[in-house]
């Protein structure tokens, strides 16, 4: 009834960064960042000084360089939540399904193949 | 007394809101998704004719944060504007609520041991505003007061699926001791399959998708019993939220009736609805 211990870690299921407690704890500030993309004077500010904006957060130096890479694979892996994480996609004009064919390893053409009807974007 | 008139069990797929506003009701890339609102949308507006609505979503990091992280929350507000998730607003009015009927609910369901988090100040994002207008008329204004009930199903530690079950079972003796002669409807929304992260972003499976349309309606137990790790593995990782549709489940009468059913996988996420009356209401 009751789900195993986080360890092994992320449940034995491939591909997948369980969001538990140590990787919230860990991407506190990630996703503290994504957050506050909710308005749009700090959407505003972040496309202006992304470095500036950054420096407002607790952020270690993997997750700035990660962000500053547009490694959404490196984000998640470093804390970050994908439903946080959308704000920033949103924010300088990526989409969700461009930051998905990267996390996969792919193009995003070659991504959209795989799909029943590319056409309900 | 009030009583439950109806019981749906919804996706809330953010690409579903942009289509919706974009007008692309017809593009047959979108029309097998939203023909089956149609009938569902004239059903409830001209047989079902709900007060309100209880309705349970996710709030996906649009005005609760990680700071403070409720497993249940109940809205009391009198409206709910609706949240910016990075793209600014939906053109839509915002949200009108029953201040009245949540706060009876709130003090009910905490009485029954359910302690949910009371919030008079709250914005709804697309947990809530993809299924809301496919269900309910919104012009001139919203042709339903509602609820919004708001489960953690992001941050482990989330609640099991049982515990949602259980929660349904509370909320309906909650609503049936309500006074007021006032017809309820209860959605849950989310999932169904899909994953949105990780080298497996993209995982579907649409013959899970079929067994949880089929166990929700005849056999909600199976389902309760599921781990969250079950699901994920199945499912995808972001179709845990699935679990919130046993909160409406458990809603409902142990046997229901169901009135339609409707699924569309097109991209990521399976697109799923279901609707319920209780077996034994008229028909």
């Amino acid at each position: 009834m009751t789900d195993p211990s986080p360890n092994p870690r992320d449940w034995g299921i491939a591909g997948t960064y369980v969001f538990d407690g140590d990787r919230s704890r860990a991407g506190y500030a990630v996703n503290k960042l994504c957050m506050s993309l909710t308005r749009p004077e700090n959407r505003e500010r972040f496309r202006q000084d992304e470095e500036a904006y950054m420096a407002g957060f607790a952020l270690s130096e993997a997750q700035k360089q990660a962000i500053r890479d547009r490694d959404w694979l490196e984000l998640v892996r470093l804390g970050g939540n994908i439903y946080y994480m959308i704000k920033i996609s949103a924010t300088v004009g990526a989409g969700l399904y461009a930051m998905g064919a990267q996390m996969r390893g792919q193009s995003l053409e070659a991504f959209l193949a795989t799909r029943q009807n590319k056409g309900a974007v | 007394m009030a009583r439950i008139v109806a019981g749906i069990g919804s996706s809330h797929v953010p690409s579903i809101g942009r289509a919706f506003d974009l007008g692309k009701q017809q593009d047959p890339a979108w029309k097998p998704l939203f023909d089956g609102y149609l009938p569902v949308k004239d059903w409830l507006e001209n047989e079902i004719r709900a007060d309100a609505v209880v309705f349970v979503y996710n709030d996906h990091g649009s005005d609760f944060g990680l700071d403070r992280c409720p497993t249940f929350a109940l809205g009391t507000a009198d409206t709910y504007p609706l949240a910016d998730e990075g793209f600014g607003q939906r053109p839509l009015p915002a949200v009108k609520g029953d201040p009245a009927l949540s706060w009876h609910l709130a003090n009910a369901l905490i009485a029954d041991e359910f302690d949910l988090t009371v919030c008079q100040e709250m914005a709804v994002d697309h947990g809530l505003l993809v299924p809301l207008p496919l269900l309910w008329s919104y012009q001139p204004d919203w042709s339903i007061k509602v609820v919004p009930l708001v489960v953690n199903v992001i941050q482990h530690p989330l609640p099991t699926a049982r515990r949602c079950l259980r929660l349904g079972h509370a909320l309906r003796r909650a609503i049936e001791s309500y006074p007021a002669d006032m017809r309820v409807a209860v959605v849950g929304t989310g999932g169904m399959s899909h994953q949105l992260h990780g080298e497996r972003f993209g995982h579907l499976n649409e013959a899970f998708d079929q067994r949880w349309l089929d166990l929700i309606e005849s056999d909600p137990e199976t389902l309760a019993a599921m781990t969250h790790q079950e699901i994920m593995d199945a499912a995808g990782a972001e179709a845990v939220e699935l679990i919130m549709w046993l909160i409406m489940r458990g809603a409902m009468a142990p046997k229901v009736r169901r009135l339609h059913r409707n699924y569309y996988a097109p991209m990521t996420s399976g697109m799923g609805l279901i609707t319920f009356v209780d077996a034994a209401d008229p028909a």
